[in-house]
C-alpha cells in the first residue's frame, strides 16, 4: 500500500504530545489535580514521552523520500 | 482462549466520569485519524483483492503489531486485568504457554502453506487440501462466529459509554458502528489493519503510565509480592476465592500448579494447562482462526508473512505487565484499602434496585438480621451486613440516589471486569484520562472493524464466490465485498441488540463455538503433515470432534455452576441431580472443564480422521497437494535472509526468551 503508516501514527502521537504538554503546562500549579497521580505532573511527563514516540515514528518516514512503504 | 473472556462483557461501573474538554479533543483527533486513514487508502482499492486482502502488499512490521492487535480487544484487555486480580501470575499462561509458541509455530510451519498456496483463506485452503464439505463447515461456523464477536464487542461498548459518560445506548452503538464502517468501507482490510496497528500503541502508550503509578502506589514489585501472599492465604478476605492457598500461589506461575488443581486459585491441573490450553486450545487458535491468520496473509511476501507471527510474539511476551499485573496491583491495593481502594463491586441493575429500594423502606424498624436477609434477597447478591445496617438506619433522611449508592457500596461480590477502569479513574488526571478512555474505544472499535473485514472476505470467497455466484468479473465481487461489509455492521448490530436484550445468548452462542473451534487444530495438523489424510476423514473427523466436545459438555460440570447450560444437562434431562455427577467429571472452575473438553475433542478429532483416512481411499494426487502438505512442498531456503533473519532462528531466540520468563516467574 502507498501510504506509510509511520506518517499517521507519528502526526497523531506528536499531536497528542503537544496537548498532554500543553494541559500539563496549564495545571502546572493545580497539586489538587495531581493528587491521584501520586504527586507527579503525569501530563506533563507523559507528553513529552508521546512527542518522542512521535517524531521517532515521523522523522524517519519523512527522510526516506524513496521508500514509499516503510521498510 | 478468549472465549472465555469475551464471556464476562458487561462492562459495568457503579459510578461515572466525568470528562473535560482535553479529553473529548483526544477522542475527537482519534475519529478524525482513523477516517482520515480510511479516505487516504481509498485511492488504493482497485480489485476485489485490494479490499478484501490488502493486495498482499504490507510490511511485516505492520501485520505484525495488527496480528496481536486483531486478539488484543477491549475484552482481552478487560478480561485478562480481570483474571490478573482473580489469579494471580498464573493468568500469563494464556501469553507464556497459550500463545507463544503457537505463534511460533504458525510462522515456522504453517505459513508457508497458508501464504504460499493460492488460497485466500482459511476455509479456502481447506477446500483446497480437502474438499467442499469441509470448507463449507468452516466457513459458515467461522462467518457467524464473527458476527457475533463483533456484535458482543460493540454491545460492551456502547454499554461502556452508557454507564461511563452517559451517553444514550442506541446513539453510541449507531455512531460507533457508522465510524467503523466509513472507514472500512474506504480503505478495506488495509484501513482495519492500519488502525489496529495505531491502537496497538494507543493501549501500550496509555496504560503504561497507569501500570506505573500503580506500582509505584503499592510500594513496588517486592513490596506486592508481600501484600499478595497474604492475599492468597485468605483471598476471602477480599471475596476472591472460598479457599485457602499458599503464599506463592498469586506470585508463582508454577509452583502452585504442580500442586494440583486444589493448589491453585484457577483449579487447573498441569495436563490440562499444557496439554488443553497449551497444545490444543491456543494452537486451535493462533494457527487456525482466519481473523489473526489473515493478517499474516496479507503481507507483501513470504518472509514478510512468516515474520508477521514472530514480530507479533515479542510484544505478546512482556504484554502481562500492561495487562496482568494491573490486575494484581489491584488486588494488593484492595488488601491495603489504601485510600479507601476496594475491588469494585458487582453492579446493581435497574431491576434488581426496582425490588430492593422498597425493601429499604420496609426494613426500617425490623430486625437487624431479618432487615439484612430481605435486603440481600432483594438484590440477589452477597451484602456486607455492617453496611446494610448503616443503610437502614439512615434510610430516612436519604434520597433515592444515595440509598442507590449505599446500596450498590454494600454489595461485596466483585465486578473484576471493572478493575482496570476502577484504575484508570483511581490514577488518571484530564488528560492521561483522555488517552487511557481513547485506547480502550479505540481497541473496541477495532475489534468490530477486524472482525468485520475477515467475514467480508470469507462470505464473498468462501461462500458468495463458492457457491451463489461463480465466475463473475472481478469487479462484481469487489462490489459485493463492499456490500457485505455494510450487511456484516448490520448484522454486528443486530448481535449487540440480541446479547444486550437476552444474556443466555451469548453463553449459548460462546458454547456452540467452543465446540465448533476445539477440534479443529487436529484436522489442520494432520492435513498439512500427512499427505494420506483424506476428504472423508477431515469430514468425519471434525463432526466426531464437534459432536466429542457437545457430549462432554453435557456430561460434565464445574463448581459453582447448576446442571444447565454451564454443562451437565443430560444429567438433567436423565433426572439426575448435581449429586450424582461422577467426581471425575466435575471439576473445579470452567476454565478446567474448557481445557479438558478441548482434549477431549482434539484426541476425537485426531483418531477419527486418522481412522476414516486410512480406512477410504485418497481423492487428491501428489500434485494437487503440492504446496499444500509438508512432505510434498519443497523446503522454503531462506538464504536472501541473513541468518538472524530466518524464521526458524527468531523462534528458536523467542522459544528461549520464552523459557527464561517462566523460569524467572516460577
Amino acid at each position: 500500500m502507498g501510504l506509510d503508516l509511520r506518517k499517521p501514527i507519528g502526526y497523531f502521537f506528536l499531536l497528542l504530545g503537544v496537548i498532554l504538554v500543553g494541559q500539563g503546562l496549564l495545571t502546572y500549579s493545580n497539586t489538587a489535580m495531581y493528587v491521584r497521580s501520586l504527586g507527579i505532573n503525569i501530563n506533563l511527563i507523559w507528553g513529552a514521552v508521546l512527542i518522542v514516540f512521535g517524531l521517532a515514528m515521523l522523522v524517519p518516514a519523512l527522510l526516506c523520500k524513496g521508500g514509499d512503504d516503510g521498510k | 482462549m478468549t472465549s472465555f473472556l469475551t464471556a464476562n462483557c458487561a462492562l459495568l461501573l457503579a459510578n461515572a466520569v466525568n470528562l473535560a474538554p482535553v479529553d473529548y479533543s483526544i477522542l475527537l483527533i482519534y475519529v478524525v485519524f482513523v477516517l482520515g486513514i480510511g479516505f487516504a487508502l481509498k485511492r488504493y482499492m482497485k480489485t476485489s483483492a485490494d479490499f478484501l486482502t490488502s493486495g498482499r502488499s504490507i510490511p511485516a512490521w505492520v501485520t505484525g503489531l495488527a496480528f496481536l492487535s486483531a486478539n488484543l480487544g477491549a475484552l482481552e484487555l478487560v478480561g485478562m486485568t480481570a483474571s490478573g486480580a482473580k489469579y494471580g501470575i498464573a493468568t500469563c499462561h494464556f501469553y507464556w504457554v497459550g500463545a507463544i509458541p503457537a505463534m511460533i509455530f504458525l510462522a515456522v510451519f504453517m505459513m508457508p502453506f497458508y501464504y504460499g498456496s493460492k488460497a485466500r483463506s482459511v476455509p479456502e485452503y481447506l477446500k483446497l487440501r480437502f474438499d467442499e464439505r469441509t470448507r463449507c463447515l468452516n466457513s459458515i461456523s467461522f462467518a457467524v462466529m464473527t458476527m457475533f464477536a463483533s456484535g458482543i464487542s460493540m454491545n460492551a461498548l456502547a454499554k461502556l459509554l452508557h454507564q461511563l459518560l452517559g451517553w444514550n445506548y442506541d446513539v453510541s452503538l449507531w455512531i460507533c458502528s457508522a465510524i467503523v464502517l466509513a472507514y472500512v468501507l474506504k480503505g478495506g482490510l488495509t484501513s482495519a489493519i492500519y488502525t489496529e496497528v495505531l491502537q496497538f500503541f494507543m493501549i501500550v502508550l496509555g496504560f503504561a503510565p497507569i501500570v506505573y503509578l500503580g506500582l509505584q502506589d503499592v510500594g513496588g514489585w517486592e513490596h506486592l509480592k508481600g501484600l499478595l501472599g497474604t492475599v492468597a492465604q485468605n483471598p476471602g478476605a477480599l471475596e476472591l476465592n472460598t479457599h485457602n492457598f499458599k503464599p506463592d500461589a498469586w506470585t508463582s506461575a508454577w509452583k502452585p500448579l504442580l500442586g494440583g488443581a486444589e493448589g491453585n486459585p484457577m483449579s487447573v491441573d498441569l495436563f490440562a494447562m499444557l496439554f488443553g490450553l497449551g497444545f490444543v486450545l491456543s494452537f486451535g487458535y493462533w494457527c487456525t482462526n482466519f481473523l489473526v491468520v489473515q493478517r499474516a496473509m496479507a503481507a507483501k511476501n513470504m518472509s514478510a508473512a512468516r515474520r508477521t507471527p514472530l514480530i507479533a510474539a515479542v510484544p505478546k511476551m512482556i504484554f502481562p505487565i500492561l495487562v496482568i499485573l494491573p490486575g494484581m496491583i489491584a488486588a494488593g491495593l484492595a488488601l491495603t484499602a489504601k485510600d479507601g481502594y476496594r475491588l469494585p463491586p458487582k453492579p446493581l441493575a435497574a431491576a434488581e434496585y426496582a425490588k430492593a429500594l422498597p425493601a429499604v423502606k420496609k426494613a426500617t424498624g425490623m430486625d437487624a438480621q431479618a432487615a439484612f436477609d430481605s435486603i440481600s434477597a432483594a438484590t440477589g447478591m452477597k451484602m456486607s451486613s455492617e453496611k446494610v445496617a448503616a443503610l437502614v438506619k439512615d434510610a430516612a433522611t436519604l434520597d433515592e440516589e444515595a440509598v442507590k449508592a449505599q446500596l450498590q457500596e454494600a454489595v461485596v461480590e466483585n465486578d473484576y471486569d471493572g478493575v482496570i477502569l476502577s484504575l484508570v479513574k483511581k490514577y488518571c488526571p484530564p488528560g492521561l484520562l483522555g488517552l487511557a478512555l481513547t485506547g480502550l474505544l479505540a481497541s473496541f472499535m477495532s475489534g468490530m472493524a477486524g472482525n468485520v473485514t475477515a467475514f467480508n472476505t470469507v462470505w464473498t470467497y468462501d461462500l458468495y464466490q463458492a457457491y451463489i455466484a461463480k465466475n463473475k468479473s472481478d469487479e462484481h465481487y469487489a462490489w459485493m465485498g463492499r456490500a457485505i461489509t455494510v450487511v456484516g455492521i448490520l448484522l454486528s448490530i443486530a448481535c449487540a441488540y440480541l446479547v444486550s436484550r437476552w444474556s443466555n445468548a451469548m453463553d449459548i452462542i460462546q458454547l456452540v463455538f467452543g465446540f465448533v473451534n476445539a477440534p479443529l487444530f487436529a484436522t489442520f495438523l494432520l492435513g498439512m503433515f500427512w499427505k494420506r489424510t483424506t476428504s472423508h476423514g477431515a469430514f468425519f473427523g471434525l463432526l466426531g470432534g464437534i459432536g466429542t466436545s457437545a457430549l462432554f459438555h453435557s456430561l460434565s460440570t464445574s463448581s459453582g455452576n447448576a446442571l444447565g447450560i454451564k454443562g451437565g444437562y443430560l444429567w438433567d434431562w436423565t433426572g439426575k441431580t448435581l449429586a450424582d455427577v461422577p467426581e471425575r467429571l466435575s471439576f473445579g472452575s470452567d476454565m478446567a472443564q474448557n481445557f479438558w473438553l478441548a482434549s477431549f475433542a482434539f484426541i476425537a478429532c485426531f483418531v477419527i480422521t486418522l481412522g476414516v483416512s486410512l480406512a477410504t481411499a485418497r481423492t487428491k494426487t501428489d500434485e494437487e497437494l503440492t504446496g499444500l502438505v509438508y512432505s510434498l512442498t519443497p523446503k522454503i531456503v531462506d538464504h536472501e535472509d541473513s541468518w538472524f533473519l530466518r524464521p526458524s532462528v527468531i523462534g528458536i531466540l523467542l522459544l528461549v526468551g520464552c523459557v527464561i520468563l517462566n523460569i524467572i516467574f516460577w
